[in-house]
């Protein structure tokens, strides 16, 4: 039961990070051009609420999408015990998402 | 036995799966670089410093790839498993890889 919703939740963090992912792509190429720095980035995210919303539930949705992938991938290939891989998932899914956040707000806040 | 390693959508599989592995153990570097923007600008600069250095560039246009990759080719699994199309699995699946690599290319020529 809890592999089947699994199953969804990552199809369903998949769907809701198509146009988050073909935006950052888009950015990204954007960005780079003429080199990237610090005063660039942080002038098109700080103070904007959009961006903070944009890359706050990108993190979110990532965190949990690569947490529930990483569990099935540690079980498949390399330990064959679902309760050590669900420990080690959750553990990433706190690592992703407690830094992702903390630069979302790094980013953002002015 | 392995015969069917050598078959496309098993190469997209493990292509996909690496792509995501890789990924997810590349995040919390680029989350950390970010977080320097709350030690001020400068700091940040330092990091983003490394960036114009040969390898870190190259190793930014693999990522794009692989990130490229992985949004496509999930795009093909999503189609496969959630909707009625029966379009063939192995013209998706070079098309996604195909089309990634133009993305890299992309990124590679706006980068340099």
């Amino acid at each position: 039961m809890i592999d089947a919703r699994l199953y969804l939740l990552q199809r369903l963090t998949a769907i809701a990070m198509l146009p988050l992912i073909i935006t950052h792509l888009v950015v990204m190429i954007y960005a780079i051009n003429g080199g990237l720095s610090a005063e660039e980035i942080l002038g098109r995210t700080q103070g904007s609420i959009g961006w903070a919303i944009f890359y706050g539930s990108f993190v979110l949705f990532a965190a949990i999408h690569g947490a529930i992938g990483f569990r099935t991938i540690l079980y498949e290939w390399f330990v064959p015990n679902i309760t050590v891989c669900s420990v080690a998932s959750i553990a990433l899914l706190v690592i992703l998402s407690s830094l992702g956040l903390r630069a979302v707000y790094a980013v953002t806040w002015l | 036995m392995m015969k069917h390693r050598s078959h496309p959508l098993w190469k997209a599989f493990l292509l996909h799966r690496i792509s995501g592995l890789a990924l997810a153990l590349f995040l919390p570097i680029h989350f950390v670089i970010l977080g320097l923007a709350l030690e001020g600008a400068s700091a940040l600069n330092t990091a983003l410093a490394f960036s114009e250095l040969p390898f870190v560039k190259a190793a930014e246009v693999g990522l794009i790839l692989l990130l490229a990759i992985h949004l496509l080719g999930g795009i093909r699994i999503l189609i496969l498993e959630l909707t009625q199309l029966s379009w063939d699995q192995k013209m998706l699946s070079r098309s996604a890889f195909g089309l990634s690599a133009i993305i890299a290319t992309i990124f590679l020529w706006s980068a340099s």
